[in-house]
């Protein structure tokens, strides 16, 4: 339908969305939001109704995180708009962009405490990049046609737009030109400045152990092609965030692997060695950088990041440049010479080779189910080519470091806020984006049970994600600092689950419980061929803990290491 | 150290709490905040004074410029710049003592603005130092209340028109106003 002359708001909502180009919303219906869904049905957009506002912006986050379109969420007032909050904050840390719409109670009411009137602008003020409170009809379609462009430019994230029921009923002419954006313009990075490159390009041109720290920036700017070009003739390795996974292949030769807490031992060794980082859109999270009075100190820092607000925030940096990365690059790399570190890169080999004996994918099978068994077996099963929604916790980090992610937009995970109960609508919502992907779920008992209520969505809507729900019968990660740091008191950790197997066939979908590693690779086929969303349990170690790591507040090279196999091998559990 | 900032926003309902948000949510210590309209039209001027190291203080520039509501930020720094105060103080001042407070008045060019049985109020305006000393000169006397409006500053010189500024687009040609 396009629409010309007079409509009613809720009509210009989706009207909106259509030329935004929106063929998919998730959401949840209400009162103050009916007009909108009552205008809905004359319009050719998907919505996906779940089953708790939370997910709705989990959902849309890993569709757009999957795909690289803005993400779209639809809500009711009070409740309905509260709910989004922990979604709101997670999109927010993780530059997703997002626009989520919410009903409003009328405006003449509005400050009265009206039936399901919260103030949502303000509640999520912190936790979106801008948001809007519309109470006229005719404000509707510049705002929104704004908050899309705000979502998108920069440095991307979330926006919400909280709309009158008045104004959805009101009507209001629709002039798409005079609605166009202009304010997010104002905040453009500056133009590059050539004397900050020449300086850039000094300092790469006379290290002698340069390393390239890859972050989301990478994905998020399309620098892939760039960074590698970078990598490969100057010969600098790289290392990888956590939400960088993907950014740049796993497999290539000059990959590293993760730095950071829970980073490989040489890759952070490699960082505190260096001298010379190149943060390529990363923005030294304390996870990263451990304590950061001992972070890199033989290190020049050169720091690219289109958020001016991030460069020597936490890191001093030599030089910062606040702008796109793959624009910076493009104008850097004419001026990278060919180089060859072999020196280098030989010493940072000959501290992997060390790693080697404290892999645990080195244990030989004791009967014992890993949780990293498993990440590794279904890398292999799925050939590396799956996209990957995690939750937050051990199994999220054993994924990080054994699924090797050599796809862009492969590894969906919530970094900067952590929030558990993310995974399972991620993963549904990525699928959504990208039909022709093999999606696969993983999650925690305890993060699984979050939202696993979001199973009957993907049911409902006719969505395959596979999932697998690492069952340690822990809070694991919590455990593991209790363990560490807190004397091995379990308080409030240990986790009961349903049965998994049953809850699936409740829910009307293949379930499968796995408790060795012999039979992982049919159960996995057997999910992967199933016709709709399957579910796998598999029952792993109870209190094994993610190596190596860095405690919070300790410098970057004070790991607590895996011990030796042969104790693991004695002990069948983690002796920490 | 303090910093002053002139901060232009668009003139919309919750500009304020955003910027008050971001300052409270970033930690950083606002000594003086004023707000009031512009030589342009719909966009208002602030002038933030804050207490803070350099690094600190050039993050919050940053921060002040991602928000959409704000068009232009000046970090006034070393620059010479006018900076200007308006306190109204009423203190006691018994028949005895009227004539000393009067003539101190006098002398920080303050006026007096109202007189009631044994008090009186008098209006400075100045730089922030002055009033200082105008306040000190008067407690003994017994201040009864006190009221500043903070700072508002501006930069020595000739405007520094947003244009001229290659790190900001200029006022954008047609605003949308919009009742957000
Ligand atoms: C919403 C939320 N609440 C609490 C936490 C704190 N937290 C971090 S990891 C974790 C344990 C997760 O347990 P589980 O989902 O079973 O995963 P595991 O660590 O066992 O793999 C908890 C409670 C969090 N990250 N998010
Ligand atoms: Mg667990």
């Amino acid at each position: 339908m396009t629409l010309t002359g007079t409509h009613t708001g809720a009509q210009l909502i989706w009207e909106c969305l259509t030329r935004e180009g929106v063929t998919t919303v998730f959401g949840y219906p209400g009162g103050a939001i009916l007009p909108a869904y009552d205008a809905m049905v004359g319009f050719d957009i998907r919505h996906v109704l779940v089953r708790h506002e939370q997910s709705a912006v989990h959902m849309a986050d890993g569709y757009a995180r999957a795909s690289g379109r803005v993400g779209v969420v639809v809500a009711t007032s009070g409740p309905g708009a509260t709910n989004l909050v922990t979604g709101l904050a997670t999109a927010m840390m993780d530059s997703t962009p997002l626009v989520a719409i919410t009903g409003q109670v009328g405006s003449g009411v509005l400050g009265t405490d009206a039936f399901q009137e919260v103030d949502i602008t303000g509640i999520t003020l912190p936790v979106t990049k801008h948001n809007y409170l519309v109470t006229r009809a005719s404000d509707i379609v510049p705002a929104l046609r704004e908050a899309f462009a705000v979502a998108k430019s920069g440095r991307p994230g979330p926006v919400l737009v909280d709309i009158t029921k008045d104004a959805q009923q009101g009507r209001a002419d629709l002039d798409w030109e005079a609605a166009q954006p202009i304010r997010h313009l104002r905040h453009l990075p500056p133009p590059l400045d050539p004397t900050a490159l020449d300086r850039a390009l000094e300092l790469i041109r006379h290290a002698k152990r340069p390393l390239i720290l890859a972050g989301h920036g990478i994905q998020l700017s399309g620098a892939r092609a760039e960074v590698l070009t970078l990598a490969e003739r100057a010969d600098i390795p790289f290392a990888l965030t956590l939400l960088g996974l993907g950014a740049v292949p796993a497999t290539h030769p000059l990959s590293l692997g993760m730095m950071g807490m829970h980073g490989e031992a040489w890759v952070n060794k490699a960082i505190q060695e260096a001298d010379l980082l190149l943060a390529l859109g990363m923005r030294f999270d304390d996870r990263v950088t451990g304590k950061l009075k001992e972070y890199a100190l033989h290190a020049k820092k050169i720091h690219i990041d289109i958020d001016a607000s991030e460069l020597g925030k936490n890191v001093p940096v030599d030089v910062a440049i606040a702008g796109d990365l793959r624009s910076t690059l493009q104008a850097l790399l004419p001026g990278v010479p060919v180089a060859d570190r072999s020196a280098w890169l030989g010493k940072i080999r000959e501290w992997r080779g060390d790693s080697a004996v404290r892999d645990i994918k080195n244990l030989p099978d004791d009967g014992h189910l890993y949780a990293a068994h498993v990440m590794h077996d279904l890398w292999r099963l799925t050939d590396g080519q799956a996209v990957v929604a995690t939750d937050v916790g051990q199994h999220q980090m054993w994924e990080a470091q054994y699924y090797h992610h050599d796809a862009e937009r492969s590894l969906i995970t919530s970094g900067g806020a952590g929030t558990m109960g993310f995974a399972l609508p991620a993963g549904i919502g990525a699928k959504i984006a990208r039909p022709e992907a093999e999606v696969w779920v993983v999650a925690g008992d305890g993060g699984f049970q979050m939202t696993f209520a979001e199973l009957m969505t993907a049911v409902q809507e006719g969505v395959k994600v596979n999932i697998a729900v690492i069952n340690n019968g822990f809070l694991g990660m919590v455990r593991q600092w209790q363990a560490m740091f807190y004397e091995g008191r379990y308080a409030a950790t240990p986790i009961l689950s349903p049965d998994f197997v049953k809850l699936a066939e409740a829910f009307g979908i293949h379930g499968q419980r796995v408790d060795t590693r012999a039979a992982l690779a049919e159960a996995v086929a057997a999910a992967r061929a199933a016709a709709g969303t399957a579910l796998i349990e598999f029952r792993v170690e109870q209190e094994d803990s993610v190596y190596p790591m860095v405690p919070a507040g300790a410098a970057l090279h004070e790991m607590i290491r895996r011990p030796s196999a042969s104790v693991i091998a004695e002990t069948g559990s983690d002796p920490v | 150290m303090p910093h002053v900032l002139v901060v232009y926003t668009d003139d919309e309902p919750g500009v304020l709490t955003r910027v008050a948000s971001l300052f409270r949510r970033r930690g950083f210590n606002i000594h003086s905040l004023t707000v009031g309209p512009t030589e342009r039209p719909r966009q208002s001027r602030m002038t933030i004074v804050v207490d803070a190291e350099e690094t600190t203080v050039r993050l919050a520039v940053e921060h002040l410029r991602k928000q959409v509501n704000v068009l232009e930020v000046q970090q006034l720094g070393d620059r010479p710049k006018v900076v200007r105060d308006l306190a109204l103080i009423r203190v006691a001042a018994g028949l005895d003592v009227r004539s000393e407070i009067l003539q101190l008045a006098q002398v920080f060019r303050a006026n007096v603005v109202d007189i009631a049985g044994d008090s009186l109020a008098i209006e400075c305006s100045g730089g922030p130092d002055k009033i200082d000393a105008l306040v000190d000169a008067l407690r003994p006397y017994g201040i009864l209340e006190l009221g500043r409006t903070g700072a508002v500053a501006m930069a020595r010189g000739p405007r520094a028109s947003p244009e001229a500024r290659p790190d900001r687009v200029s006022e954008p040609a047609s605003n949308q106003a919009m009742s957000v």
